[in-house]
């Protein structure tokens, strides 16, 4: 075993190349167990390619992802569905099922072909329902779904997955203010009961800070900063990694520095 | 009603038609024909030696058009999707015209020269849109459509050229197997060739079931849920493609159940594949001896190509099920 065998991911010099494009250059960064880390940067920097990388998605490239010290590639694609699973940017594409239906259908990883889904697999569907507050609606299409409903559901049917790794596409972003609090509360409570390390893709830096212990930041395709929130909650840091001035205000609660609109300079008028 | 009794009562209703359909047609056969005691021995043969490997075809193509449709479908995350979307019919039709206007009348093992030709033009096409996607390393399901449908556009004004050049017979019996139809089928024989690829291809795609229904879902989701995806999608491509390419081969590209009766099925059983599937199969085969049935009863004692039929009775049928259903589920 080697010195980093409590870490749950290891990311070695990872480099994506996309239709001749380097989207990621030699990206290194490990993951604790149990951590929740937040992964940042600019539109274009290569995080949802990384996190596609790190799901098993995308095998393109160079370097290594390691999962418990051994390559990611190695692990057969059934295997690795049941440690680390993933929740995709919501979209509203159709898809035809409905909710138990799509639940159910976390369980994957565990069934054989011709296989009836089994006590055990309906166990696990209901469970995840359940910590999702989703079983109201389990006999509902998809896609009749609002946003924020549709994102519990993707979360429910990654939990029914049953995995100690959870990968989160933008998870808040394209909810409201209500929906935001209730899917983080969510995570942050099945995190710390299931013991789960979670990496997240976001734009929101508050966000980030406030509900992650690390945050790595990309630019360019590489790790621009890494550190713990306080560290990147500083005008000069953000100003390095976004290319733009920004306001920071304290939070009245938790201490911690917030991003504030910039609004119009008052010498403007 | 749940799923499961749907399958059963479709069984039932599947072996009710397999069961009469042969003594239906042009002559009424009488049940004593069946072991032979018959005052007329033209109609033990009628029955044995042309009724009942017609009747066995129709359903087997009917079967694996709907099946390789339904995966099809699923597999593109396209509605419109057919079994001949990826130019297999295309190239089929292309190789039984050009045996057609070379009027080649060799025989090879009991098969005749169009059959084979057809045969060969499914298999090229198949090797050639599967090289065109892996030529870019890996295979977007879009790229794939495109292909396909570039090379079925091609061989179809191919096919024009090679009728526009014939004389006024070749040219018809060109036209006349585009139209597909289960006329030619004169013999188990004939139905023995189709049957392992149908059998394979079938099983392959019911032993994907779980698989196409993540697919549905999107491709990246189901990657992460442990699929293969891009080997899944090969086998899919491969197991449907062959089935088609043998039974467009035999009877011709007879059209709209492979469109179609997935669609239906998706109306009366839902989207879950491991459902759909055998639901298909069944559907596809018992519509397809049912609108036989009607080709050679209608205008008796000519026949009607059955792929007038298909439309005819499917569409309207379609619809009616759509506008009765369409305020409870959507089909896509």
């Amino acid at each position: 075993m080697n010195a980093d065998s409590q870490n749950a991911i290891d990311v070695c010099g990872l480099s994506v190349w996309l239709g001749g494009r380097k989207i990621l250059d030699g990206v290194s960064f490990g993951v604790e167990r149990g951590e929740a880390v937040t992964i940042v940067g600019p539109n274009g920097a290569g995080k949802t390619t990384l996190l596609k990388c790190l799901a098993g998605i995308l095998t393109a490239g160079s370097g290594k992802i390691l999962l418990d010290g051994r390559p990611l590639g190695d692990c057969p694609r059934k295997r690795l569905a049941r440690r680390i699973s993933y929740v995709p940017q919501a979209d509203s594409q159709p898809v035809p099922f409905t909710v138990e239906q799509f639940v159910l259908m976390g369980r994957y990883p565990y069934l054989s072909p011709f296989s009836p889904v089994g006590k055990e697999d309906r166990q696990a569907a209901r469970g995840a329902m359940e910590q999702t507050d989703t079983t109201r609606f389990a006999g509902r299409r998809l896609d009749t779904l609002s946003g924020g409903e549709r994102q519990k559901v993707y979360i429910a049917a990654a939990l029914a997955q049953g995995g100690e790794i959870l990968l989160l596409d933008e998870p808040t972003t394209f909810l409201d203010y209500h929906h935001q609090e209730d899917i983080c509360r969510l995570l942050r409570r099945t995190a710390r009961r299931s013991d789960l390390t979670t990496i997240a893709v976001t734009h929101d830096v508050n966000r980030a800070a406030l509900e992650s212990h690390r945050i790595v930041a990309l630019g360019g395709g590489r790790v621009v900063f890494i550190g713990a929130p306080h560290e990147i909650m500083r005008p000069d840091v953000l100003q390095r990694i976004y290319g733009c001035p920004f306001e920071l205000v304290d939070h009245p609660h938790v201490g911690m520095p917030m991003v504030v609109p910039l609004g119009a300079p008052e010498d403007s008028a | 009603m749940t799923r499961g009794m749907i399958l059963i009562i479709l069984l039932v209703l599947t072996i009710r038609v397999l069961v009469a359909a042969p003594f239906v047609g042009m002559m009424r056969v009488p049940v004593s024909a069946l072991w032979g005691e018959c005052s007329n021995p033209v109609l033990v043969d009628v029955l044995w030696q042309i009724r009942m490997p017609r009747v066995t075809m129709a359903f087997l193509a009917g079967a694996a058009l709907a099946t390789a449709g339904m995966a099809f479908q699923a597999m593109f995350r396209n509605p419109l999707a057919t079994p001949f979307t990826l130019g297999v019919a295309s190239g089929a039709s292309l190789g039984s015209a050009l045996a057609i206007h070379l009027g080649l009348a060799a025989c090879w093992m009991g098969k005749s020269a169009i059959t084979l030709s057809a045969f060969a033009g499914a298999l090229l096409t198949i090797a050639l849109v599967y090289g065109l996607t892996r030529a870019r390393q890996g295979f977007s399901t879009a790229t794939m459509l495109l292909a396909g449908v570039a090379l079925s556009f091609s061989f179809s004004s191919l096919i024009l050229l090679l009728q526009y050049v014939s004389d006024f017979t070749d040219s018809y019996r060109i036209l006349r197997w585009v139209m597909g139809g289960l006329d030619q089928i004169v013999s188990f024989g004939d139905v023995l060739d189709v049957v392992p690829l149908v059998v394979a291809g079938s099983l392959v795609i019911f032993y994907l079931t779980h698989e196409l229904n993540l697919i549905t879902t999107g491709e990246e989701l189901a990657a992460s849920r442990g699929v293969e995806v891009e080997r899944t999608k090969r086998i899919l491509f491969l197991a449907a493609s062959l089935m088609v390419g043998a039974v467009v081969a035999v009877c011709g590209p007879i059209g709209f159940v492979g469109l179609m009766a997935p669609h239906i099925c998706r109306l009366i059983i839902g989207p879950d594949h491991r459902y759909l599937a055998p639901a298909s199969w069944l559907f596809g085969g018992l519509f397809l001896v049912i609108c036989d049935a009607l080709a050679r009863t209608v205008m008796a004692p000519a026949e009607l190509p059955v792929g007038i039929i298909t439309a005819l009775l499917g569409g309207p049928f379609f619809l009616c099920l759509l506008l009765a259903t369409a305020t409870r589920k959507e089909i896509v």
